[in-house]
């Protein structure tokens, strides 16, 4: 217990800082996207407090986007459960190079609050942390952004039919542009996904206007071609694990930060 | 259909998601085939839910086709995911305003 002196008490308290600092530009784009969220909530008969909680539960734009339009058609709840499966699956990637980027020691309870907060963004930004990620950086980074993504999702829900249409208009474009921009820059840098992503872009249009096809409702159309070209993919252009040689040039960095550190202390 | 039952299914099975390989599986997945495929995962399913329905998002094909070529453009030269779909809406906007009467 004298071991968690002063110094380890600063580290978490900068680490939180940090997390917060990264945590303000994700917290007001959040809010713009949920916003947009909100509006489409509405459209499919929630209120405001069942937006928010939703949001404040799911903490997904993908997800709950995706759920939105299942609930819209009045899908079932093992739909609700497969869709969230599918279009969440990549959090459990992350989830995995999360589990690389803290100290084996980490105790569950800490595991366990952080899991929560393994978004594309706060992942994006964690994993530009050195290592080891500190929770409390996690923690930082979810003080703001939670708050903007629920309350956003609730404003929507009540501000959106007070909005005129243009401008209504406007921002429902705003989920898919940030999806955009998740996998274009990707599709430059690796012509595997590149393929994917113009495979992916031609079949969806193929499924939503072929005959007989296009009678399959949005949301399992999302979950068929994702298990369906993912698969193919992985199957004739297997993608070899970078990620590996990031965690490990991660852990290197560390080893010789944590020698320095305590060669100076 | 209750609309708290599918909130709870959707928030369970998502935190399910985030929950387990951080805390229960601390070895990394050896199969090539499988790391493949959730590697390919969140591209392929993001393409999926914006492609086609983001033409039809807005009040004209012709907005949101605007739109999208702005996502598109400013994602290639890797613009931040907010400031791309902050300058699309705007787009969106101003493309309105000429074509909507």
């Amino acid at each position: 217990m004298e071991n968690e002196s002063k110094s380890d008490i600063r580290k978490k308290d900068k680490a939180f800082l940090n997390g917060l600092r990264d945590g303000l530009p994700i917290a007001l784009g959040y809010f713009a996207v949920s916003f947009s969220l909100g509006i489409q909530a509405k459209d499919v008969g929630m209120n405001a407090f069942q937006a928010a909680v939703m949001s404040l539960t799911n903490l997904t734009s993908a997800g709950e986007f995706g759920a939105l339009s299942i609930i819209g058609a009045g899908g079932s709840y093992l739909s609700i459960a497969l869709s969230q499966l599918i279009i969440n699956l990549r959090y459990c990637l992350m989830s995995f190079a999360l589990s690389q980027k803290i100290r084996p020691e980490t105790p569950t309870h800490h595991r366990l609050l952080m899991s929560y907060g393994i978004t594309d963004e706060i992942f994006g930004v964690s994993i530009g942390q050195k290592y080891p990620l500190s929770p409390f950086y996690t923690y930082g980074a979810l003080l703001l952004t939670v708050p903007g993504w629920t309350a956003g999702t609730a404003i929507g829900v009540l501000a959106g039919s007070i909005l005129p249409d243009s401008v209504t208009s406007a921002l429902n474009l705003a989920l898919y542009g940030m999806f955009t921009a998740v996998f274009i820059p990707r599709s430059r840098e690796d012509l595997r996904i590149c393929a994917a992503v113009i495979t992916s872009m031609t079949a969806s249009l193929a499924a939503t206007y072929l005959p007989y096809i296009k009678d399959i409702d949005g949301g399992s159309r999302i979950i068929i071609l994702t298990v369906l070209i993912s698969l193919i993919f992985a199957i004739i252009k297997p993608i070899d694990n970078e990620s590996s040689d990031e965690t490990d040039a991660g852990h290197t960095d560390s080893i010789k930060e944590e020698k320095e550190a305590g060669s100076t202390s | 259909m209750n609309t708290w039952i599918y909130i709870a299914v959707m928030a369970a099975v998502t935190y399910l998601i985030r929950m387990l390989p951080m805390t229960i599986l601390r070895k990394e997945i050896k199969n090539k085939t499988l790391r493949s495929f959730l590697a390919y995962v969140p591209y392929v399913t993001l393409t999926v839910m914006t492609f086609p329905t983001i033409l039809g998002a807005t009040r004209s094909l012709y907005s949101a086709l605007a739109g999208f070529a702005t996502a598109l453009i400013m994602s290639y030269f890797k613009k931040s995911m907010i400031l791309v779909a902050l300058v699309s809406c705007a787009v969106v906007f101003i493309t309105e305003l000429i074509i909507i009467h």
